[in-house]
């Protein structure tokens, strides 16, 4: 199976403020968000990032998507380096996070239009690609509705629409399903399943097993900032529940769940 | 051009100009609140002045010899003449406003100032004119009052004339002296419009995008942070231009109103349109330099608010240096005055409205402010590229 996606002793870091130290409930100056994480996904698979709050995986997730630069390590995307191909790796992938907004002044075609000519999709497949995902989602009915009167899930398809105008081959999801009713979030399970058919990359990051065991092939668990355990779903759970799994590789790694 | 910086442009150009009441607030209304400002302001001044050209003096007057009486009729001023003995009485009533003017004559004054001798030493006879400082009339009446004075004095011992008749003595052209107002009201004026308009859309574009998130969204596609800093410029650059255009057609359009006083037919057709051309030029240099500079400040704020409190600043700087243009004697002559950025703009303004344009200033000021725009794009691309800048809480 081809490696599309291997991070790499991923490190991030961050300088905290006097005011965030407080919040944090620490005196130590540098908070280590992401710790020497490595994995790998496969060509048509989807790899879940599996872990608590604040355990690191908006950081990775970020890192991949070259929005920020790792301190240390290296992620090489389909052949491009995060750190010295940061424009390639923006090329072939799709990121989604709740971070990344659409202006709301436009409407849903105006910025599938404009993110399209960003990517340089000749006019022709940008109608192909406009019709697909519009019906995918069913974005048609307030295409021409600014993004500002839409509901939060509206945006949140238009949001996955936009960001897969490139069909880019490799999709980076924090969080898909999070602020959707069932109907929505089924609609984008459904998405990803049809994605990973159709040879795509997608890993995903979230904190709902069940999520996890509905989609993902493999799965990295990771516990403040390093991966605790990686592997296929099986093997991960061994039998019994992930929940399970979860709790026992949490408190053999991180101790007490109160602590 | 490259793809990217024209989709950048247009999608900035189309948020604007899509928005009818940002179109409306920054483009319509400043000129058309400058023209009804400067036109309700150049009424009411006009006005002020005809009620004062029209006002007689309240003038009282003891002891008036006929030769001043004389004067006094010639001229049509109005004289109310009282008893000496009267003064003290008199005198309260310019105190309290109710006469403008109250002159004492000296007794036989005629007869006394023909009989001075200037070289005999003594004191000279003494008018004495009470007038109150607090009343706009006293003040007239008496500056009136002095001029008659000094003009009887200078008839008694008329040694020689200036000006005698109905030549034409100064030599200023009308378009000179349209010229030196304008340029001493213009520059001043146009960069205050222009940075205005800068700031309308400037903080908007760069720390708005930072606020609303939607920044991050445009710097995890392949577009380069180069082309993006670029693309946002030009087209800011665009929307300042129109709106300082709109705030300076409102000013040349109400200007004759302002200026009226005394002056008729001031207006801005003694230009050429080469002077325009020119002038555009300037303008599109100083123009592209200010939005770069506001969208560097902007950047490194968080929200709008903030970026428009980091600017404030700025704003006086430019402020000042649109003030230099009001005092000294036209445009400097030294080529390293058109490498100050700001400055050599407002210079070359002031040059430009006195007909006194240089070639090579116009081409310095050009050039050093594309220099140091560029320089502003690169900065704002490595900020662009910066994920404590971009990201910041
Ligand atoms: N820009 C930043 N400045 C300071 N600290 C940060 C920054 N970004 C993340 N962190 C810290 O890094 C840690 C990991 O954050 P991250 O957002 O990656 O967690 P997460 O796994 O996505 O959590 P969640 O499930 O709550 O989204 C947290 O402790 C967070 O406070
Ligand atoms: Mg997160």
């Amino acid at each position: 199976m081809k490696v599309m996606l291997e991070a790499k002793e991923l490190c991030k870091s961050f300088r905290l403020s006097a005011r965030e130290q407080k919040l944090q409930k620490t005196d130590q100056r540098i908070k280590t968000a992401v710790d020497h994480i490595s994995f790998q996904a496969y060509e048509g698979e989807i790899f879940g990032l599996l872990g608590p709050n604040g355990a690191g995986k908006t950081t990775t997730l970020r890192m991949l998507a070259t929005l920020i630069r790792p301190d240390s390590g290296d992620a090489i995307l389909d052949g491009a380096s995060v750190i010295k191909d940061a424009e390639q790796v923006r090329a072939k992938v799709g990121f989604l996070t709740s971070e990344l907004k659409l202006e709301e002044f436009f409407t849903p075609n105006y910025l599938f239009g404009f993110f399209s000519e960003l990517h340089q999709i000749p006019a022709q497949v940008q109608e192909e690609r406009r019709k697909k995902l519009f019906d995918i989602f069913g974005i048609s009915k307030f295409a021409e509705t600014k993004v500002a009167d839409l509901s939060t899930g509206m945006k949140q398809k238009v949001s996955l629409a936009v960001s897969l105008v490139h069909d880019p081959s490799i999709i980076i999801f924090d969080e898909p399903t999070n602020g959707l009713d069932v109907l929505t979030a089924k609609i984008v399970t459904d998405f990803l399943l049809r994605l990973k058919e159709e040879k795509h990359t997608v890993i995903v990051s979230t904190h709902i097993f069940s999520l996890i065991e509905k989609i993902c092939d493999r799965v990295g668990i990771i516990i403040d900032g390093k991966i605790a355990a990686c592997g296929a779903l099986d093997a991960i759970r061994d039998g019994k529940s992930l929940e399970d799994r979860f709790f026992d590789i949490y408190l053999e790694k991180a101790g007490d769940i109160n602590e | 051009m490259n793809k990217t910086i024209f989709t950048i442009m247009k999608k900035e150009l189309a948020r604007f100009f899509r928005d009818r009441r940002m179109v409306f607030s920054t483009i319509l209304l400043p000129g058309l609140m400058i023209f009804v400002m400067y036109t309700f302001m150049g009424t009411a001044f006009s006005s002020q002045t005809e009620e004062q050209e029209n006002y007689r003096f309240r003038i009282s007057v003891a002891d008036l010899p006929q030769s001043i009486e004389k004067i006094a009729e010639a001229q049509n001023l109005e004289l109310a003449v009282v008893e000496p003995s009267r003064a003290d009485e008199v005198k309260k009533q310019v105190k309290d406003q109710e006469v403008d003017l109250f002159v004492l004559f000296p007794q036989n004054f005629d007869e006394e100032t023909a009989a001075y001798q200037v070289s005999s030493g003594e004191e000279a006879p003494n008018v004495e004119i009470y007038y109150n400082n607090a009343s706009m009339h006293s003040q007239g009446a008496y500056d009136t009052m002095i001029q008659l004075l000094d003009n009887y004095e200078g008839t008694l011992t008329n040694k020689f004339d200036y000006n005698q008749g109905e030549k034409e003595y100064d030599m200023a052209t009308r378009e000179e002296e349209v010229g030196s107002v304008f340029s001493s009201l213009l520059p001043m004026l146009l960069t205050i419009f222009l940075f205005s308009g800068c700031m309308a859309v400037a903080p908007e574009s760069i720390a708005g995008e930072k606020e609303r998130g939607t920044i991050a969204t445009l710097l995890i596609t392949p577009a380069g942070r180069g082309n993006i800093a670029m693309g946002k410029i030009a087209a800011l650059s665009l929307i300042a231009l129109l709106s300082g255009a709109s705030s300076a057609i409102g000013t040349i359009l109400s200007l004759p109103k302002i200026l009226e006083v005394g002056e008729s037919g001031m207006n801005a057709g003694i230009y050429q349109w080469a002077d325009y051309l020119l002038l555009t030029v300037i303008v599109l240099s100083t123009v592209l330099l200010l939005v770069t500079l506001i969208s560097i400040i902007s950047a490194f704020a968080k929200t709008v608010k903030e970026a428009q409190s980091y600017v404030t600043p700025l704003m006086f700087v430019v402020l000042l240096i649109g003030v230099t243009a009001m005092f000294g004697e036209g445009a400097q002559k030294e080529w390293f005055y058109y490498l100050i950025p700001v400055y050599n703009s407002v210079q070359n303004m002031v040059a430009l409205f006195s007909f006194e344009v240089s070639g090579l200033h116009i081409v310095l000021a050009c050039v050093s402010n594309l220099l140091y725009t560029l320089l502003g794009v690169y900065c704002l691309t490595r900020m662009f590229n910066n994920e404590k800048v971009m990201f910041s809480k």
